[in-house]
């Protein structure tokens, strides 16, 4: 096991991540930020929370997505849905996906599958806290990236927040 | 996580943990059917057929709406307009179905057992629509559905559970599920029509007083007299059992409490149910046929994975 990124670094980040955004995005004027459920939503929650900083206020459109009805591997395996919560409409709007993880790409897929089920967005936009580079089996990059990393398609990388895990960090295991 | 069981041939079979996950998803997938689109491509290379041995629209069109909502291929089969009317066997018939790929069947059957039967020999999914007077276990996890969305939970509640309990696969199934989830059951209705050793054997309260279970119970779910399986009469007339075992705007206002209504339908008016009770404020009857979609979509999906 390695370590990455540590708590503070991950904490610089996300304020990179969030000012850089906000650059593409004047006060986040029809611009929409999605979570992407299970892990990425404590990644959204503190991007979302540096938006609100930084714009004294201003409302932030900001809901959570679930993909599991969405995936390509249902065959293989059920996986238990979680929340969706979008209570506004996208339709026209400029999204911003936010995920801890890119790496197969599969997962944004089936986010962007899921999106137009609840309209039809102007833009699409990626934001991750870590891009697997080389290891995607679809063309999906991200728009807004934390961290690149190189690692072994056997290695697991894995954003732990100590909301839920015991400390907040970028590990690597074998 | 996934279910425990291949097949939801009753509710019987199933564990605590399985109710609770089929509850779970249900609610993700009614928060679907909120949305623009209704419509999820889950089951798209999924092909099921539902066999209906016996009549039904309710059921058939809500098992129908949920294969289409995940995106299934839909084949229905009824037994008027079948070879099952030129002799052949339920077994043939669901092999030759089987043969064409198919990968799920949802079966309603006017014989006890009939799934059980059909699970032992093909190799598909099979889920129970209702089997003779043995177990609609749909029916009983929409009920539970319901149930959670009227009151906030199943643990602690009492549910009364009223009419003809001897012929009602609903009763059992949801006695079944009701019990599993710590919920407390009382059954009520005409003596002739209530099993003589179902306290001992399932565990649930019995009384021959309506309002004595209607003052008892947070929940009364009320059941039609199934006239077409009873062989013998077992009570004089519908007018006397409605005077007697019915449910009217009077009793309901005599109780001095609020309690949820439920019926699974099809309602006979005036008989266990009056009008002014059914269309009321209390009845969530609608609720339930909304929810049995959001259910069934549940059941079908965690059901779908054939590694299971």
């Amino acid at each position: 096991m390695k370590t990455i990124l540590t708590e503070q670094q991950i904490s610089l980040t996300i304020k990179r991540l969030a000012h850089q955004v906000l650059e593409n995005h004047i006060d986040l004027v029809d611009t929409v930020i999605i979570g992407m459920q299970p892990r990425g939503i404590y990644l959204s929650d503190k991007i979302v929370e540096e938006f609100k900083t930084s714009l004294q206020g201003k409302p932030v459109n900001y809901g959570i997505l679930d993909i599991t009805f969405y995936r390509d591997d249902v065959r293989r395996e059920i996986k238990v849905p979680n929340k969706t919560n979008i209570n506004f409409s996208i339709e026209n709007k400029k999204v911003v996906l936010i995920d801890d993880v890119l790496y197969t790409g599969r997962t944004i897929r089936a986010a962007l599958d899921a999106l137009l089920d609840f309209g039809r967005p102007a833009k699409v936009e990626l934001c991750v806290l870590i891009d697997r580079r080389f290891s995607r089996q679809l063309p999906i990059q991200p728009d807004y990236t934390g961290k690149v990393i190189d690692a072994l398609i056997s290695q697991k990388v894995k954003v732990l927040w100590k909301e839920k895990d015991p400390a907040t960090e970028v590990i690597i295991t074998e | 996580m996934t279910l425990s069981t291949p097949h939801l041939l009753g509710i019987k079979d199933l564990r605590p943990s399985d109710i609770r996950l089929i509850l779970d998803t249900a609610q993700q997938f009614k928060d679907v059917l909120q949305r623009p689109v209704k419509k999820v491509p889950s089951l798209r290379d999924v092909t099921i057929v539902n066999l209906f041995f016996e009549n039904s629209t309710r059921t058939r069109i809500s098992f129908e709406l949920a294969e289409k909502r995940l995106s299934a291929d839909v084949l229905n089969f009824t037994t008027s307009s079948s070879s099952v009317a030129k002799g052949e066997t339920m077994l043939d018939t669901v092999n030759n179905i089987l043969s064409m790929k198919v990968d799920m069947v949802v079966m309603r059957h006017s014989a006890s057992g009939a799934p059980h039967f059909l699970a032992k020999h093909i190799p598909a999914a099979i889920v129970n629509a209702g089997d003779g007077i043995n177990e609609h276990p749909t029916q009983a996890l929409l009920d539970a559905f319901s149930i959670e969305e009227a009151t906030g939970g199943l643990s602690g509640k009492k549910i009364a559970i009223i009419g003809d309990i001897m012929h009602s696969r609903v009763a059992l199934s949801n006695i079944y599920l009701l019990t599993k989830m710590g919920a407390e059951v009382t059954v009520a209705g005409p003596p002739t029509l209530i099993p003589k050793y179902i306290k001992e054997a399932l565990g649930v309260n019995v009384t021959y007083n309506v309002k004595e279970a209607l003052q008892w119970c947070d929940v009364a779910n009320v059941l039609r007299i199934q006239l077409e399986r009873q062989s013998q009469p077992l009570f004089s007339s519908l007018r006397e059992y409605s005077l007697a075992y019915g449910i009217n705007r009077k009793l309901l206002d005599s109780l001095g409490k609020k309690i949820v209504i439920m019926h699974p339908g099809p309602i006979n008016r005036g008989v266990e149910l009056d009008s002014d009770v059914a269309d009321s404020n209390e009845s969530i009857i609608l609720q339930q046929v909304e929810n049995g979609v959001a259910v069934r979509m549940a059941v079908l999906y965690l059901l779908s994975n054939p590694d299971t």
